[in-house]
Order: structure tokens, then sequence, then C-alpha cells
């Protein structure tokens, strides 16, 4: 297989046309929206798609929706990391010649479905878990938060979680686009109802409706095409569990590999990246990551989260639209960061811009922390 | 679960943990256990995650463990828990080696009353006629 660091490039991003509380639309009109929106960012058309990515939908009920027979087709379906991952597959089949044009879609009806989406009943995690109330992550990643405040401190652990959800709305309160945008105070934090003991309700993302779609190109193709490439370095995907009760480590997410994959992949080290977006699902989500990432060791995440350094201003620019906590999360969030990523290499966020991004780091995590996918993006 | 009739999810029972269902009906709590790594494991299955072993046998646990850690739910996920909270999820490391998810019970839902590491014993929830729920308390 040929080498895709720097083969690829991201051309075209978007959100679907209005996000956040939805009810006129259904989840596949947010697929739609968003990637009409996003081959219009990258001056590209229907026509021109040749590869199709998403998750939440197997692939031939969303081109149909679309209107397009894609001659290279991935359901990867890993949660919310699925769209990570899909960068980087995205990327591998350009550089094999497989496709030239890979558009990622995602679209969900977080809040405004009118129907559930089923759980298979035959799963071992809804045989093992669900009766006994484990259902829905606040409670899964509590349980993992607990662990951690056992072996690193409760009160040191609980701060790392209010800074996080600070620093997120100060990011939020930037974004135009993001849900909830008032003020949050620790106080505000500390003061909300328990969801899940140890999650307050400020520890936990939104729920809302939304989709957002990525066009992935050859490095040559983009050079042609209006907006600067954001070039694809390094990816790198991993999982090791599925439900919380099979997690090795619930103090290690599968990010301890991909992470340094990713890097190393890309030939650059955490210190050289101005920019990190962590699906933000919990703060505790953040708080794990981070370490598992490589960014700081196992336990010194509280003091790498201390003095609002991940806030608007601080040396450490984290989660810049508002996050899964703020800004919005549909349910697979892990688009939205990578979009982000993209605006902010561009240069493109306006008040929120954080400064001199030439390269960004992007983790998406799925299920109970089961998967994660890592990217690393430039710009020349 | 604390008060109230049990209104949740039920398992599907599958082949390989039919043994498991019926045994819990019985107020026994039964593992797998790989007889090439010597290593006990949950969920049922009859291949062994560990070492990929098929030489596999059941082994009844002998309740004890302790709690690897828990959280108290107060918004209940679904309809069927709202009677229900606050209710404390866990997981325990049996002492055999494998860890269960699990309800605890018998104790305060107050993170006071709970701590991780805590020596607790399987109970059993007769749920419905064809369901009994390993459970665990303060041992």
């Amino acid at each position: 297989m040929t080498s895709t660091s720097k083969a690829a490039a991201i051309v075209g991003v978007a959100e679907s046309d209005e996000i956040g509380l939805v009810p006129h639309k259904s989840a596949l009109a947010h697929h739609a929206e968003a990637a009409h929106n996003a081959l219009e960012d990258a001056g590209l058309t229907r026509n021109d798609v040749d590869g199709l990515l998403t998750a939440g939908y197997v692939n031939y009920d969303l081109a149909d929706y679309l209107g397009i027979a894609p001659r290279y087709t991935d359901t990867t379906t890993v949660g919310g990391a699925s769209f990570v991952v899909h960068v980087g597959h995205a990327a591998n089949a350009i550089a094999n010649g497989l496709c030239e044009v890979a558009l990622i879609t995602h679209g969900q009806a977080g809040r405004s479905s009118r129907v559930p989406i089923p759980r298979d009943p035959n799963l071992p995690s809804a045989m093992y878990e669900m009766p006994y109330g484990m259902i829905g992550m606040p409670i899964n990643y509590s349980m993992a938060a607990t662990r951690y405040m056992h072996l690193h401190g409760e009160d040191r652990t609980r701060q790392a979680m209010a800074e996080i959800a600070v620093s997120t709305r100060k990011w939020a309160q930037l974004n135009p686009k993001a849900m909830m945008r008032d003020p949050m105070t620790f106080d505000d934090y500390h003061d909300s109802r328990w969801i899940c003991w140890p999650f307050h309700l400020l520890d936990c993302c939104l729920v809302t409706d939304a989709g957002a779609a990525i066009v992935v190109t050859s490095a040559e193709r983009a050079r042609s095409l209006p907006k600067p490439p954001v070039y694809v370095l390094g990816h790198a995907e991993h999982h090791d569990h599925a439900g919380i009760t099979t997690m090795p480590d619930l103090t290690s997410t599968p990010a301890r590999v991909t992470g340094p994959a990713a890097l190393g992949m890309a030939g650059v080290t955490h210190g050289d990246i101005d920019l990190t977006m962590i699906y933000d699902s919990f703060t505790y989500t953040v708080l794990v990551t981070l370490e598992s990432l490589g960014y700081c060791g196992p336990g010194e995440g509280p003091d790498f989260v201390a003095g609002q350094r991940t806030a608007p201003g601080g040396d450490f620019p984290l989660n810049t639209n508002g996050g899964g906590l703020s800004y919005t999360h549909p349910g697979m969030y892990g688009i939205f960061p990578v979009v982000e990523a993209v605006r902010q290499l561009r240069g493109e966020c306006g008040e929120r811009q954080a400064p001199d991004v030439s390269l960004a780091l992007v983790n998406g995590t799925g299920g109970a922390l089961s998967a994660t996918g890592t990217i690393v993006l430039g710009v020349e | 679960m604390t008060s109230g009739a049990y209104q949740g999810p039920l398992p599907v029972k599958q082949p390989e943990s039919d043994f498991y269902w019926e045994k819990a009906q019985g107020h026994e709590l039964w593992l797998r256990r790989c007889n090439a790594c010597e290593r006990a494991y949950f969920y049922p299955r009859d291949f062994c995650p560990y070492c990929g072993s098929r030489d596999v046998a059941w082994v009844r646990a002998s309740g004890r463990g302790t709690l690897h850690t828990f959280a108290i739910v107060h918004r209940a996920p679904v309809p069927a828990f709202r009677d229900h909270v606050p209710f404390v999820v866990a997981m325990v490391d049996l002492e055999e080696g494998a860890r269960i998810p699990t309800n605890l019970v018998d104790v305060e839902p107050d993170p006071e009353h709970i701590k991780v590491g805590m020596a607790v014993e399987v109970a059993f929830a007769d749920v419905t006629d064809e369901i009994t729920l390993p459970v665990f308390r303060p041992a």
C-alpha cells in the first residue's frame, strides 16, 4: 500500500443548514444538506463524488437519498469515532486510486427523531449491562470517571472536570452556531444537578439535531481547488472493547495507540500541535483522552488543564468550537471536531480563531470509550 | 434495584448463556474459565477472550469480590427506571479474577457510603419468574 501521509487533503467542510433544535428536519436531510454545503465549500459538485463514507446508515441507503453511485464505499461504524476514522480510510482509498473525491457525511436528529433508534438485544452489552440500568453513555462513562477519581484523587479530578466544562463554554460563547452560549461559572458547574454521580449535568454533552460533511481528494487535485488544502498527515484507528464493563483499563482509552501512531505517521510530536480537538462526550472524556494521547502522563491531566489554559487566550487551545459540551452533539459527534480543525487551519474562525494554527490533532471517541480515531492535519 | 417491581430491559438469553441464567435462577453464580491460560472471564462465551483457547469450562464462583468502580444513577436512562432512582451501577472484581457488571444493593446510594475497593458479596434479585439478576451487597 502507498504511504498516505500528505497524499490526500480535506478540501470542503460544512454543517447542515441549521443545527441545534431542528424538529423540522430528518436525519437524512441533515446528511444531504451537509453534503451539498461541503461540496460547495470545496468548489465541487455531486457529480465529482466517487467515494462515500458514512456511519449510522448503510451506504446504499444514503447514496440513494443523495442520488449518487460511488465506486468506493465504506460504512466503518465505531460510534462517534467513525468519521475521524473515515478521514484516514478516504486518504488510503485516494492514495491507492480507489476513488478521487471522497464524501464523508453525518446526520442525526438526536433530539427530534420521531422514533428511537433500536438497540440490538442480542449483543452482550444488552444482555449483561442493560438489565442493571447501564443504559446510555452518561452512566457508562461515569463509572470510568469514578475509577479515575479513586486512582488519582476525587477533588483534583472534580476540579479538572470543572475546568474543562468552563473553558469549553468560553469557546462556545465565541461560536454563533453553538447551542449553549450563556456564561458558565465554576459555581454553575458545581451546582448543576446530578445526572449520574460523579457526573453533573454540566459534565455531559448536549443532545441536538445536526449533520456535517467532509470532502477529501488527492493532494494534487486539492491544489486546484479554491480553499487552501488541509493535508491529512497522519491517521490511526483502534478499539479494544465494546461495553464499558469489558474495558481493559477504565482510565486509558484506545487513544494511547492512535495518538502516537497518528503523530508518528505525520512525523511530528505533541509539542508541534497548535490546536487539539478532542471529542468531549463528557468532561471526563477530555481528561482521560489528553492522557491517553500522550499530552501528559496518567493522573497528570488535572494539572495539564488547570488554570483555564485550554480556554480562549490560554496556551493550549482545545475544542475551539465549544465542543459537544456546549456547541452541538447529535449522537455521533466525531465529524464536528474535524470540521472545526479544518476551519481553524484555514484561518476562518473569526472571533474564536486560535493563533498561528498550522498543525491540528483531532481525536474521535466512539462507543463506551471503545474506539478512537486520531488524525493529524496541516496546512503549508 | 431499591424499590418497586423490576420493569427494566430483560436479558435476551443466547445459547452460550443459557447455563449462566439457569444457575442464576438457582441463586448460584457461575463463570467461564479457560483451562489453557487458567483465567476466568466474563461474559460467557465458548472461546477464551485472553488466549483464544476453546478449552473452557464452567466454574462456580464464590460470590465474593471487591468493588472495581460504581456510579449513582440520578436521572433514569429509560422510563422503566424512574421509580428506582437513585440506584447504584457497579463493576465487581470477583476473587476468581473476572469483572462483572451489576447493581450494588443494600447500601445508601451516596458516595460517602460506597468506596472503590470495598468487599462485596453476591445476592440474587428474582426480577421475573424466568430471570434472576446477580447483584452485590457490602460483605
